[in-house]
């Protein structure tokens, strides 16, 4: 049986068993007339059968998706023919693989592959015993559990309290699986990680200063040490980071200031948009910007000037980037901006201080915690931001506070070191997950002090 | 008459005609020594006519009452006489309004000053995120009142002391001014209102945020403040009205309904609808 249609039978099911208990509930409660006996709403009865027929079901599917195949592999390895009884790990892997694509039917008849046939049928066989036992149990589940729940349905089954239960824990469900999500996400990289650090020292990664992850293929190939001290990467980050902030916090708290205190409701209206416009535009455009628009202005206005400017100057990257945070800072400052009480402008204003008086002296520093919080928010944004750097920013790692010079970033070199036909276990890929660990745990801290600060502030207005 | 009060009939059906003053309202709306003088003020907060048509004075050294149903337009008339009201958008005020016969709203009239010069405690205590000093240090410190840090300390402290607040907090004015209790709080915003040396203190409902012990300290501190401001008080407590002013004007639906001598007011109104209200039966 198709799984389309064993889902729309399982459907079916479910509809049936909402339409029958709502009905059967309706007839327990002595018709329309007696609906008020009951303790739930009709149709409250309905979802608690509903929910009888499909949870089970539902389970069964999701738990047999995730071990049938396992299993009938496992069964398909005994049969294999002769030659390919006694190998292992990756190879077997190949094998299966091939049994696989033949018996999808998209077989390119390598020599393997023919031997392979008749394991391949088998393995056919064994799906469709496996599809067949599973619609069976399913759609006796389903018929189970609705049968089950439509017995129960009495004037005093408390339907209502039992689809509130429900309800609730497919809510929690859907928030664990983004916290495992999240957990996942940082264990394959720690485990990476880790393996890196039994190759390269701790410290030699975090405190060294030379950078050059190139391991020799050929012994007389100069430049190719393969050094792993992140150190550059951390300050050319920070460099390009650092000139982001510096255009993206004055002109975001401005922005913010202006709209919060000065400008008429119509201008608002006109520029939270545009703002929000800036904040979508996809960072790959605003990397072109950098590498096409902004380097060589930069360059020309140098020579001008008299001073080298390097075309992927930390300086042209870090002033776009700033431009990209900037809606970032100034919705952020907006919203504690307008969380600053009224009252408290009025007290300013009442003791005969101008609007600028009073948002320096009273609005400002009882938003500053909250200002705070949104610009640690834009750093860690900024360290994390990937496009306009790889598209902009310089590939070699250099050590330099001078923004006129090519810097490169964690973010870069992670790309650099993961892009292309790469061998997963060597050192240079492996580095990518340590600096990605690094990113993420700098990131995380920040976001952490971050929604503590604002957190604290909003509590001080409640 | 009717006619001039137009826009809501059935309120404009109940005030009488003239026993005085200005037509539209009953009683004496003349003070000995006006520092305030207020003829036909209306204020539109868009389509609302928020104040309709009010004529009063409020004289040198006078505590004045504002009293009415909720929404009948007092905060709207004590925030016309420091342009507070000007902050609010679509707000339109017309009439003649005077500080010492300069008018309020005049091109010319800098608003900045005359907030100096008509200070203002609102209904919640609303100290700054700052030190108690601080606090009271603000209005000195914008307005360059204080030409060195011991003139500035004579000034906070003569505040507070004025303010009945200093015996309180003398030896923690360096902690912030929110961490105080509501009717200190409320005590430190009228001594940052004093601070400027203002001529006029506007209150709205000053107390109604406080408990009964914190209330009665700040209508003593209103007593004694009298002697060197004039106070315009908004309450909604007949009692504290009785207790802290000479004068009594009752508002209705944004008319000036009658004004008098706080006795006359609660003893024998003139017109039915301050009658009403100040028998409990209505409001
Ligand atoms: N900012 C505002 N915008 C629009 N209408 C307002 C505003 N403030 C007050 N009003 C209206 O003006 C009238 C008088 O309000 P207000 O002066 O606050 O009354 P009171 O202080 O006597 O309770 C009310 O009808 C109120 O709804
Ligand atoms: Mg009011």
């Amino acid at each position: 049986m198709q799984f389309s249609t064993l889902l729309l039978i399982l459907c079916g099911l479910v509809v049936a068993s909402f339409v029958l208990a709502r009905r059967r509930a309706i007839a327990t409660a002595g018709g329309y007339k007696g609906i008020r006996s009951l303790h739930s709403l009709p149709a409250y009865y309905g979802y608690f059968a509903a929910m009888w027929a499909a949870g089970p079901a539902l389970l069964l599917l999701l738990l047999w998706s995730a071990a049938s195949d396992p299993i009938i592999m496992g069964r398909v390895v005994e049969v294999l023919p002769e030659p390919y009884r006694s190998i292992q790990g990756p190879e077997l892997d190949l094998v299966l693989n091939d049994v696989r694509v033949l018996a999808a039917g998209r077989g390119s008849g390598t020599e393997q592959q023919q031997a392979l046939q008749g394991t391949a049928a088998h393995y056919q066989s064994l799906q469709a015993a496996s599809r067949s036992l599973l619609a069976t149990l399913a759609i006796f589940l389903a018929l189970a559990g609705g049968l089950y729940a439509y017995r129960r349905i009495n004037p005093r089954l408390q339907a209502r309290n039992h689809v509130e239960r429900v309800i609730r824990a497919v809510l929690v469900g859907a928030s664990t699986i983004a916290v495992f999500t999240t957990l996942g996400i940082l264990l394959s990289v720690v485990f990476e990680a880790a393996r890196f650090f039994s190759r390269v020292p701790f410290h030699e990664f975090l405190f060294g200063m030379e950078w050059s992850p190139q391991t020799a293929i050929r012994a007389d190939q100069v430049g190719s040490s393969g050094a792993f001290g992140a150190v550059p990467l951390f300050t050319g980050t920070l460099l390009i980071s650092g000139v982001a902030m510096l255009v993206a916090v004055p002109i975001g708290l401005m922005i913010a200031i202006y709209l919060c205190e000065y400008a008429a409701p119509r201008v608002r209206a006109l520029v939270k948009p545009v703002l929000e416009i800036l904040a979508g535009i996809p960072t790959v455009v605003y990397g072109y910007f950098a590498a096409i628009t902004m380097a060589p202005l930069l360059r020309e206005l140098g020579q001008a000037l008299g001073l080298q400017v390097a075309s992927e100057s930390a300086l042209g990257v870090g002033l776009v980037m700033g431009v990209m945070i900037i809606p970032f800072v100034s919705s952020l400052s907006d919203d504690v901006i307008n969380a600053v009480p009224q009252s408290l402008r009025d007290g300013s204003l009442a003791l005969g201080a101008t609007a600028s008086e009073t948002i320096k002296r009273v609005v400002l520093p009882a938003a500053l915690p909250g200002i705070v919080g949104g610009v640690l928010l834009a750093i860690s944004r900024a360290i994390g931001e990937t496009m306009i750097v790889v598209m902009a920013a310089g590939l070699s790692a250099r050590m330099t506070a001078n923004p006129l010079e090519a810097v490169t970033t964690v973010t870069v070199q992670i790309v650099t070191l993961l892009v292309g036909d790469q061998e997963f276990d060597s050192s240079k890929t492996l580095a990518a997950f340590a600096l990605g660990l690094v990113l993420f745990l700098v990131t995380l801290l920040l976001n952490v002090v971050a929604l503590v600060v604002v957190r604290r502030y909003r509590e001080q207005y409640e | 008459m009717a006619s001039r009060i137009s826009t809501t009939m059935d309120a404009a059906a109940f005030v009488a005609p003239a026993g005085g003053g200005e037509p539209g309202t009953v009683g004496d709306i003349h003070a000995s020594d006006p520092v305030i003088t207020v003829r036909g003020g209306n204020v539109h907060y868009g389509e609302t006519h928020a104040l309709k048509n009010v004529s009063l004075d409020i004289g040198r050294n006078e505590v004045v009452a504002l009293i009415g149903p909720s929404g009948c337009g007092k905060s709207t008339f004590i925030r016309c006489l420091n342009r507070m009201n000007d902050t609010i958008e679509g707000a339109r005020v017309t009439g003649e309004f005077r500080l010492d016969g300069q008018d309020i709203y005049a091109p010319e009239m800098d608003v900045v000053m005359l907030r100096t010069r008509v200070g203002m405690v609102f209904q919640k205590p609303n100290p700054f995120a700052k030190s108690i000093y601080e606090n009271v240090a603000y209005g000195p410190r914008i307005h360059g009142l204080a030409r060195s840090r011991s003139e500035l300390d004579d000034i906070v402290y003569g505040s507070l002391r004025r303010a009945g607040l200093l015996d309180e907090v003398k030896d923690r004015l360096d902690r912030p001014g929110t961490g105080l209790s509501g009717g200190q709080q409320q005590r430190l915003c009228i001594a940052r209102a004093i601070a400027v040396n203002p001529e006029v203190i506007l209150m709205d409902e000053p107390c109604s945020a406080l408990d009964p012990i914190a209330t009665a300290r700040i209508e003593d501190l209103i007593d004694e403040l009298s002697q060197n401001y004039a106070i315009a008080i908004v309450t909604h407590s007949m009692q504290q009205a009785a207790r802290v002013s000479r004068r009594v004007a009752y508002f209705h639906l944004g008319m000036l309904v009658e004004v008098g001598a706080t006795d006359k007011i609660f003893t024998n109104p003139s017109h039915r609808l301050t009658e009403d209200y100040v028998t409990g039966r209505f409001g």
